[in-house]
Protein backbone atom coordinates (compact mmCIF):
# COMPACT_ATOMS: atom_id res chain seq x y z
CA UNK A 1 0.00 0.00 0.00
CA UNK A 2 3.00 2.17 -0.52
CA UNK A 3 1.88 5.67 -1.75
CA UNK A 4 -1.67 5.15 -1.05
CA UNK A 5 -1.62 8.85 1.13
CA UNK A 6 -0.71 10.57 -2.09
CA UNK A 7 -4.04 8.82 -3.98
CA UNK A 8 -5.92 9.91 -0.91
CA UNK A 9 -4.48 13.42 -1.31
CA UNK A 10 -4.89 13.71 -5.07
CA UNK A 11 -8.46 13.29 -4.98
CA UNK A 12 -9.26 15.16 -1.59
CA UNK A 13 -7.69 17.69 -3.59
CA UNK A 14 -9.58 17.73 -6.66
CA UNK A 15 -12.75 16.92 -4.79
CA UNK A 16 -12.16 20.14 -2.43
CA UNK A 17 -11.31 22.22 -5.36
CA UNK A 18 -14.88 21.67 -7.39
CA UNK A 19 -17.06 21.66 -4.15
CA UNK A 20 -15.45 24.92 -3.32
CA UNK A 21 -15.98 26.46 -6.69
CA UNK A 22 -19.67 24.89 -6.55
CA UNK A 23 -20.19 26.36 -3.30
CA UNK A 24 -19.01 30.06 -4.34
CA UNK A 25 -21.12 30.17 -7.22
CA UNK A 26 -24.44 29.50 -5.43
CA UNK A 27 -23.56 31.61 -2.99
CA UNK A 28 -22.49 34.46 -5.85
CA UNK A 29 -25.72 33.84 -7.32
CA UNK A 30 -28.02 33.30 -4.31
CA UNK A 31 -26.18 37.18 -3.24
CA UNK A 32 -27.21 38.48 -6.37
CA UNK A 33 -30.98 37.24 -6.38
CA UNK A 34 -31.01 39.05 -2.99
CA UNK A 35 -30.01 42.00 -4.44
CA UNK A 36 -32.28 41.57 -7.55
CA UNK A 37 -35.10 41.01 -5.53
CA UNK A 38 -34.70 44.44 -3.24
CA UNK A 39 -34.41 46.25 -6.58
CA UNK A 40 -37.45 45.37 -7.99
CA UNK A 41 -38.81 46.20 -4.20
CA UNK A 42 -37.55 49.51 -5.18
CA UNK A 43 -38.80 50.17 -7.81
CA UNK A 44 -42.27 49.24 -7.58
CA UNK A 45 -42.93 51.32 -4.55
CA UNK A 46 -41.23 54.40 -6.71
CA UNK A 47 -43.67 53.67 -9.07
CA UNK B 1 -35.74 23.27 -8.59
CA UNK B 2 -36.07 19.32 -8.57
CA UNK B 3 -34.47 19.01 -11.83
CA UNK B 4 -31.59 20.93 -10.29
CA UNK B 5 -31.49 18.54 -6.96
CA UNK B 6 -31.50 15.96 -9.42
CA UNK B 7 -29.05 16.60 -11.98
CA UNK B 8 -26.44 17.54 -8.81
CA UNK B 9 -27.20 14.11 -7.34
CA UNK B 10 -26.85 12.77 -10.80
CA UNK B 11 -23.20 13.54 -10.70
CA UNK B 12 -22.72 12.93 -7.25
CA UNK B 13 -23.03 9.68 -7.69
CA UNK B 14 -21.59 9.09 -11.33
CA UNK B 15 -18.87 10.93 -9.05
CA UNK B 16 -18.51 8.22 -6.25
CA UNK B 17 -18.87 5.48 -8.41
CA UNK B 18 -15.63 6.30 -10.72
CA UNK B 19 -13.89 7.23 -7.46
CA UNK B 20 -15.23 3.12 -6.06
CA UNK B 21 -14.14 1.92 -9.59
CA UNK B 22 -10.56 3.46 -9.41
CA UNK B 23 -9.98 2.63 -5.78
CA UNK B 24 -11.69 -0.95 -5.60
CA UNK B 25 -12.28 -2.52 -9.20
CA UNK B 26 -9.58 -1.39 -11.28
CA UNK B 27 -6.70 -3.53 -11.45
CA UNK B 28 -2.75 -2.84 -9.36
CA UNK B 29 -0.70 -1.27 -12.19
CA UNK B 30 2.67 -3.38 -12.31
CA UNK B 31 5.50 -1.25 -12.88
CA UNK B 32 3.63 1.97 -10.72
CA UNK B 33 1.21 0.18 -8.20
CA UNK B 34 -0.99 1.95 -6.16
CA UNK B 35 -0.03 5.61 -6.71
CA UNK B 36 -1.40 4.94 -11.04
CA UNK B 37 -4.94 4.98 -10.27
CA UNK B 38 -4.58 9.13 -9.97
CA UNK B 39 -4.95 8.19 -13.92
CA UNK B 40 -8.24 7.71 -13.48
CA UNK B 41 -9.12 11.62 -12.19
CA UNK B 42 -5.88 13.09 -13.74
CA UNK B 43 -6.12 12.20 -17.25
CA UNK B 44 -10.08 12.77 -18.10
CA UNK B 45 -9.80 16.38 -15.83
CA UNK B 46 -7.07 17.64 -18.23
CA UNK B 47 -9.06 16.51 -20.75
CA UNK B 48 -12.40 18.08 -19.66
CA UNK B 49 -10.01 21.36 -18.99
CA UNK B 50 -9.63 21.50 -22.59
CA UNK B 51 -13.28 20.81 -23.43
CA UNK B 52 -14.47 23.72 -21.71
CA UNK B 53 -11.73 25.44 -22.88
CA UNK B 54 -12.87 24.88 -26.60
CA UNK B 55 -16.40 25.46 -25.77
CA UNK B 56 -15.38 29.31 -24.23
CA UNK B 57 -13.29 29.63 -27.65
CA UNK B 58 -17.30 28.92 -29.31
CA UNK B 59 -18.39 31.16 -26.33
CA UNK B 60 -15.69 34.10 -27.97
CA UNK B 61 -16.87 33.25 -31.40
CA UNK B 62 -20.47 33.50 -31.13
CA UNK B 63 -19.84 36.77 -29.66
CA UNK B 64 -17.57 38.28 -31.78
CA UNK B 65 -20.28 36.96 -34.82
CA UNK B 66 -23.74 37.73 -33.33
CA UNK B 67 -22.65 40.29 -30.54
CA UNK B 68 -25.51 39.44 -28.07
CA UNK B 69 -24.91 38.64 -24.46
CA UNK B 70 -25.62 34.89 -23.87
CA UNK B 71 -22.23 34.17 -25.86
CA UNK B 72 -20.30 35.97 -23.46
CA UNK B 73 -21.52 34.23 -21.07
CA UNK B 74 -21.11 31.09 -22.33
CA UNK B 75 -17.53 32.47 -22.79
CA UNK B 76 -16.81 33.67 -19.21
CA UNK B 77 -18.67 30.64 -17.83
CA UNK B 78 -16.71 27.66 -19.78
CA UNK B 79 -13.14 29.63 -18.93
CA UNK B 80 -13.85 30.18 -14.62
CA UNK B 81 -14.86 26.13 -14.91
CA UNK B 82 -11.95 25.38 -17.32
CA UNK B 83 -9.79 27.32 -14.78
CA UNK B 84 -11.17 25.02 -11.71
CA UNK B 85 -10.80 22.15 -13.66
CA UNK B 86 -6.85 22.84 -14.69
CA UNK B 87 -6.19 23.98 -11.74
CA UNK B 88 -6.66 20.28 -10.46
CA UNK B 89 -4.24 19.15 -12.97
CA UNK B 90 -2.11 21.23 -12.00
CA UNK B 91 -1.94 20.39 -7.83
CA UNK B 92 -2.39 16.74 -8.77
CA UNK B 93 0.06 16.03 -11.65
CA UNK B 94 3.08 16.67 -8.77
CA UNK B 95 1.56 14.02 -6.40
CA UNK B 96 1.97 11.37 -9.14
CA UNK B 97 5.03 13.00 -10.32
CA UNK B 98 6.95 12.74 -7.39
CA UNK B 99 6.50 9.02 -6.85
CA UNK B 100 6.41 8.34 -9.95
CA UNK B 101 9.31 10.28 -11.66
CA UNK B 102 10.83 11.44 -8.50
CA UNK B 103 10.76 14.90 -9.23
CA UNK B 104 7.46 17.18 -8.41
CA UNK B 105 7.83 18.96 -11.53
CA UNK B 106 9.49 19.01 -14.96
CA UNK B 107 9.67 21.91 -17.16
CA UNK B 108 8.56 19.47 -20.50
CA UNK B 109 6.70 20.41 -23.41
CA UNK B 110 3.17 19.31 -21.71
CA UNK B 111 3.87 20.51 -18.35
CA UNK B 112 5.09 24.29 -19.46
CA UNK B 113 2.11 24.45 -21.81
CA UNK B 114 -0.43 23.61 -19.56
CA UNK B 115 0.90 26.38 -16.80
CA UNK B 116 0.97 28.95 -19.99
CA UNK B 117 -2.64 27.69 -20.29
CA UNK B 118 -3.77 28.30 -17.05
CA UNK B 119 -1.86 31.54 -16.45
CA UNK B 120 -3.48 33.03 -19.89
CA UNK B 121 -6.99 31.48 -18.56
CA UNK B 122 -6.61 33.37 -15.20
CA UNK B 123 -5.86 36.88 -16.79
CA UNK B 124 -8.66 36.50 -19.22
CA UNK B 125 -10.87 36.22 -16.32
CA UNK B 126 -9.00 39.14 -14.57
CA UNK B 127 -8.74 41.45 -17.95
CA UNK B 128 -12.62 41.01 -17.21
CA UNK B 129 -12.65 42.72 -13.72
CA UNK B 130 -10.60 45.67 -15.45
CA UNK B 131 -13.57 47.23 -18.10
CA UNK B 132 -16.95 48.25 -16.66
CA UNK B 133 -19.07 48.46 -19.22
CA UNK B 134 -20.57 45.05 -20.39
CA UNK B 135 -20.96 45.28 -24.14
CA UNK B 136 -16.82 47.12 -24.09
CA UNK B 137 -15.83 44.20 -21.73
CA UNK B 138 -17.63 41.15 -24.07
CA UNK B 139 -15.34 42.64 -27.28
CA UNK B 140 -12.24 42.83 -25.77
CA UNK B 141 -12.17 39.54 -23.58
CA UNK B 142 -13.81 37.48 -26.58
CA UNK B 143 -10.76 38.67 -29.01
CA UNK B 144 -8.59 37.91 -26.39
CA UNK B 145 -10.43 34.46 -25.50
CA UNK B 146 -10.00 33.85 -29.33
CA UNK B 147 -5.97 34.68 -29.54
CA UNK B 148 -5.16 32.31 -25.86
CA UNK B 149 -7.08 29.54 -27.26
CA UNK B 150 -4.02 29.20 -29.67
CA UNK B 151 -2.55 27.35 -26.40
CA UNK B 152 -4.77 24.85 -26.34
CA UNK B 153 -3.90 22.43 -29.44
CA UNK B 154 -0.20 23.02 -28.35
CA UNK B 155 -0.82 21.28 -25.45
CA UNK B 156 -3.04 18.84 -26.89
CA UNK B 157 -0.51 17.91 -29.33
CA UNK B 158 2.68 18.72 -26.73
CA UNK B 159 3.60 14.76 -26.27
CA UNK B 160 3.55 14.13 -30.38
CA UNK B 161 5.35 17.36 -30.69
CA UNK B 162 8.32 17.27 -28.82
CA UNK B 163 9.75 14.47 -26.33
CA UNK B 164 8.66 15.31 -23.08
CA UNK B 165 8.56 13.78 -19.86
CA UNK B 166 4.96 13.15 -19.65
CA UNK B 167 3.96 9.83 -20.67
CA UNK B 168 2.54 9.21 -24.49
CA UNK B 169 -1.52 8.71 -24.80
CA UNK B 170 -2.30 5.48 -23.85
CA UNK B 171 -6.06 5.48 -23.76
CA UNK B 172 -6.67 6.41 -27.55
CA UNK B 173 -4.24 3.63 -28.77
CA UNK B 174 -4.77 -0.08 -29.38
CA UNK B 175 -3.38 -2.16 -26.67
CA UNK B 176 -2.29 0.85 -24.86
CA UNK B 177 -4.60 0.27 -21.50
CA UNK B 178 -5.82 -2.98 -19.74
CA UNK B 179 -9.83 -3.57 -20.98
CA UNK B 180 -11.09 -2.87 -17.40
CA UNK B 181 -9.02 0.06 -17.21
CA UNK B 182 -10.24 1.47 -19.54
CA UNK B 183 -13.84 0.92 -18.72
CA UNK B 184 -13.05 2.81 -15.68
CA UNK B 185 -11.40 5.87 -17.28
CA UNK B 186 -14.65 6.25 -19.44
CA UNK B 187 -16.63 6.04 -16.41
CA UNK B 188 -14.51 8.89 -14.54
CA UNK B 189 -14.72 10.67 -18.12
CA UNK B 190 -18.36 10.41 -17.89
CA UNK B 191 -18.66 11.82 -14.46
CA UNK B 192 -16.05 14.81 -14.64
CA UNK B 193 -17.91 16.26 -17.97
CA UNK B 194 -21.29 15.60 -16.45
CA UNK B 195 -19.71 17.81 -13.65
CA UNK B 196 -18.75 20.30 -16.06
CA UNK B 197 -21.86 20.86 -17.80
CA UNK B 198 -23.20 21.43 -13.91
CA UNK B 199 -21.06 23.86 -13.12
CA UNK B 200 -21.04 25.67 -16.55
CA UNK B 201 -24.88 25.72 -16.03
CA UNK B 202 -24.68 27.09 -12.64
CA UNK B 203 -22.27 29.81 -13.52
CA UNK B 204 -24.19 30.52 -16.47
CA UNK B 205 -27.32 31.36 -14.47
CA UNK B 206 -24.99 33.80 -12.37
CA UNK B 207 -24.12 35.56 -15.59
CA UNK B 208 -27.48 35.73 -16.37
CA UNK B 209 -28.62 37.36 -12.78
CA UNK B 210 -25.83 39.56 -12.87
CA UNK B 211 -26.96 41.17 -16.22
CA UNK B 212 -30.27 41.38 -14.39
CA UNK B 213 -28.88 42.99 -11.46
CA UNK B 214 -26.97 45.46 -13.59
CA UNK B 215 -30.60 46.48 -15.85
CA UNK B 216 -32.24 47.17 -12.50
CA UNK B 217 -29.35 49.08 -10.85
CA UNK B 218 -29.47 51.42 -14.01
CA UNK B 219 -33.22 51.77 -14.05
CA UNK B 220 -33.27 52.63 -10.32
CA UNK B 221 -30.73 55.01 -10.56
CA UNK B 222 -32.32 56.84 -13.32
CA UNK B 223 -35.87 57.06 -11.43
Amino acid sequence: MKNLGSVMVAYMIGWGVFFVYFVSVARRTADLRKDVERLKETLTRGK
Amino acid sequence: MTAKVLSAAAVVFLLGASAYGAFFVAPNELTMGIVQRIFYLHAPCGMTALAAFMLCFVGNLGYLFKREAKWDWLGVSCAEVGLAFCTVVLLRGPIWAKPAWGVYWAWDARLTSTLVLWLLYLSYLILRTMVDDPDRRALISSFYGVFIFLDVPLVYGSIWWWRTQHPQPVVFTSGGLNPEMRKIFYLSWLSLTALMVLLIRQRYELEAVRAEAQILTREAEAA
